[in-house]
């Protein structure tokens, strides 16, 4: 009876997977890994607060330096622009640095990177699912903030007017286009060793300012300004805040010249660059790895 | 008998050669160890340079162009090199004095710090001036090359109080810093988190990129327990022109703050130090590993 038993599970057990099985099977158990990772360290209220501190105090921050300067005028165009850019933001550190963070993560602190490695799964979808347990904590930060900022601060959303359609097409397109760029920072985070700890900061910091997150690019010396154009981020931070508040936002000159189509296109554009480079540079950079032995490597955590 | 004289002989040169070490002289030596790889340590390992002045000043750059934007005055670019410059204090002493027997403890060199006939308070005080002559390098560096990129110009009114006022900041930042180290030792993965946490709020409440003034008195009162917002506040009204126009307290008021901070920052981590390690070895926590 058992040997049946047996017999059927193995049968059972070996039945092939096809590629596409694996990556979603790797997709949901990584996510839900992720997820464990970031919340069970602390009660489910208490992981709220600290979920939600972080970023309302960076919005705050923000919100004060404007309003000292412009004495509470929370109606100008600029404070929206500024306002949205910041929480919109909120994704690219989360999306893009926790992707890349798996790594780290799993390498020097859990010590797990190997075993990972070598079981049955599709890694860069693993390391893909490492990141949307941020991705919901971010979305939960975004959705937060532009609610204090609509309560609170007279932040001038009209929910009837704002282009539904537009702003999750936006959404999806970048957070897709973020997941690639945090799958190649991830690559790059195999090869490195003692640089690993500031790198995502150093991309997201660089970021930050040269995508005209929190001032239109036009405030940039001139010679700066074309590494803004040159990055997705820009294209797409400036479709979110024309899909919240449209004529508010196309208002500034920088990109006022394209239309949503154009602008939705150069992103997609981009998105597919950007998949296409991150299969290319995560294959050479798991192939150097291997050969440097990095894969097991803790340089003491 | 020739094995005994060789035996002899060793004892005798091993007691000339390793003398042992007590009271201040251990205390002393302990600090300057603690103290080394701290300074050390960035000289070896160079590119850490590189990152903790690029990182503050793509930070700082962001909210200079944030000000220049709303055309703010001139003078609140400086603000903001200068809190740039200090939150380089403020991650050391969160990262590196705060979270640092949390990282000793996922190591396995913490037991080994609580088994030494040293003083853990020696370790602490060490790596704290480690950290102070290590970070305030880079914060120079932050301050040199932001006012130099911004075109920052500074009307010093007192030099002798600005370096007052940044000693008493830094005692007491790194007197608070030690008293955190002993509660982190009772923490396990939540300490990382917990650090993360009190970067932003505290950049909001201390007023790293503005005046505290313009906090309701008894929110910039309650966060001045932090010591670099009575820094920050004093140091701004001392270098910049509008600085005493938008500082919170008088300068003298708050050196007598700072002050007062600092005796109290160090008493309380003397005592808490004592205490924790206590309750950590009771509970067993001194080497526990939960990830």
């Amino acid at each position: 009876m058992s040997s049946v038993n047996l017999r059927t599970t193995s049968s059972f057990s070996l039945k092939p997977e096809s590629r596409l099985d694996v990556m979603i099977r790797t997709f949901r158990l990584s996510a839900w890994l992720g997820w464990q990772i970031e919340s069970n360290w602390a009660d489910p209220f208490l992981f709220a607060i600290y979920s939600l501190i972080k970023p309302l105090a960076g919005a705050a921050i923000l919100v004060v330096m404007y309003s000292v300067i412009t004495r509470g005028d929370f109606d100008s165009p600029i404070f929206p622009y500024i306002y949205l850019g910041n929480a919109f933001y909120m994704y690219v550190g989360q999306v893009m640095t926790g992707i890349s963070w798996a790594v780290i993560d799993d390498r020097e602190h859990y010590k797990t990177l190997r075993y990972v490695y070598v079981s049955p799964i599709h890694y860069p979808t693993y390391l893909l699912g490492r990141g949307v347990a941020r991705f919901l904590i971010a979305s939960i930060s975004v959705v937060v903030t532009i609610l204090f900022g609509i309560l609170f601060l007279r932040l001038q959303i009209d929910l009837a007017a704002v282009n539904w359609g537009l702003l999750l097409i936006a959404l999806i397109v970048g957070v897709n286009m973020l997941a690639m760029m945090g799958l190649i920072l991830a690559s790059v985070m195999l090869l490195l060793v003692h640089h690993m700890w500031g790198i995502g900061d150093a991309v997201a910091s660089a970021l930050y300012l040269f995508s005209g997150a929190i001032f239109p690019l036009e405030v940039l010396p001139d010679f700066l300004r074309p590494i803004g154009y040159i990055m997705p981020l820009t294209y797409w931070l400036e479709l979110m805040r024309r899909a919240m508040v449209g004529e508010v936002a196309m208002a500034f000159p920088t990109l006022a010249g394209y239309s949503n189509g154009q602008l939705m296109g150069i992103l997609i554009g981009m998105t597919v660059a950007f998949a296409l480079l991150s299969g290319v540079i995560f294959r050479f950079c798991e192939r150097r790895a291997k050969e440097r032995g990095l894969f097991d490597i803790v340089t003491n955590y | 008998m020739n094995q005994s004289r060789t035996s002899t002989d060793l004892q005798t040169v091993l007691r000339q050669e390793v003398e042992k070490s007590a009271g201040w002289r251990l205390f002393i030596q302990t600090v300057i160890a603690r103290a080394y790889p701290r300074i050390i340590g960035q000289q070896r390992e160079k590119s850490w340079m590189f990152f903790d002045i690029f990182l503050p000043i793509m930070a700082v750059s962001a909210y200079v162009f944030v000000y220049r934007a709303i055309q703010a005055p001139e003078d609140y670019v400086g603000f903001v090199i200068m809190g740039g410059a200090m939150t380089a204090f403020w991650m050391n002493v969160l990262w590196s004095m705060s979270s640092q027997l949390y990282w000793e403890k996922e190591t396995g060199n913490l037991a080994l710090y609580i088994m030494a006939p040293n003083s853990m308070m020696a370790i602490l005080l060490g790596m704290a001036l480690g950290g102070i002559v290590a970070t305030t390098l880079r914060a120079g560096v932050i301050v040199v090359l932001g006012s130099l990129l911004f075109r920052v110009s500074y009307a010093v009114v007192s030099f002798p109080q600005l370096l007052a006022v940044f000693i008493l900041a830094m005692v007491a930042l790194y007197g608070m810093g030690m008293m955190f180290a002993s509660v982190y030792l009772l923490l396990s993965r939540e300490a990382w988190h917990i650090s993360n946490l009190a970067q932003e709020p505290v950049y909001l409440l201390s007023g790293f990129y503005f005046p505290i003034k313009n906090f309701n008195f008894w929110v910039a009162l309650g966060a001045s327990v932090i010591p670099l917002t009575l820094g920050l506040d004093a140091m701004r009204q001392l270098a910049f022109k509008t600085g005493a126009s938008l500082g919170f307290l008088s300068v003298n008021m708050e050196l007598g703050i700072l002050l007062g901070l600092s005796i109290l920052f160090l008493l309380a981590a003397r005592f808490l130090l004592r205490y924790m390690e206590k309750l950590a070895i009771r509970e067993g926590r001194l080497t526990e590993s939960r990830r």
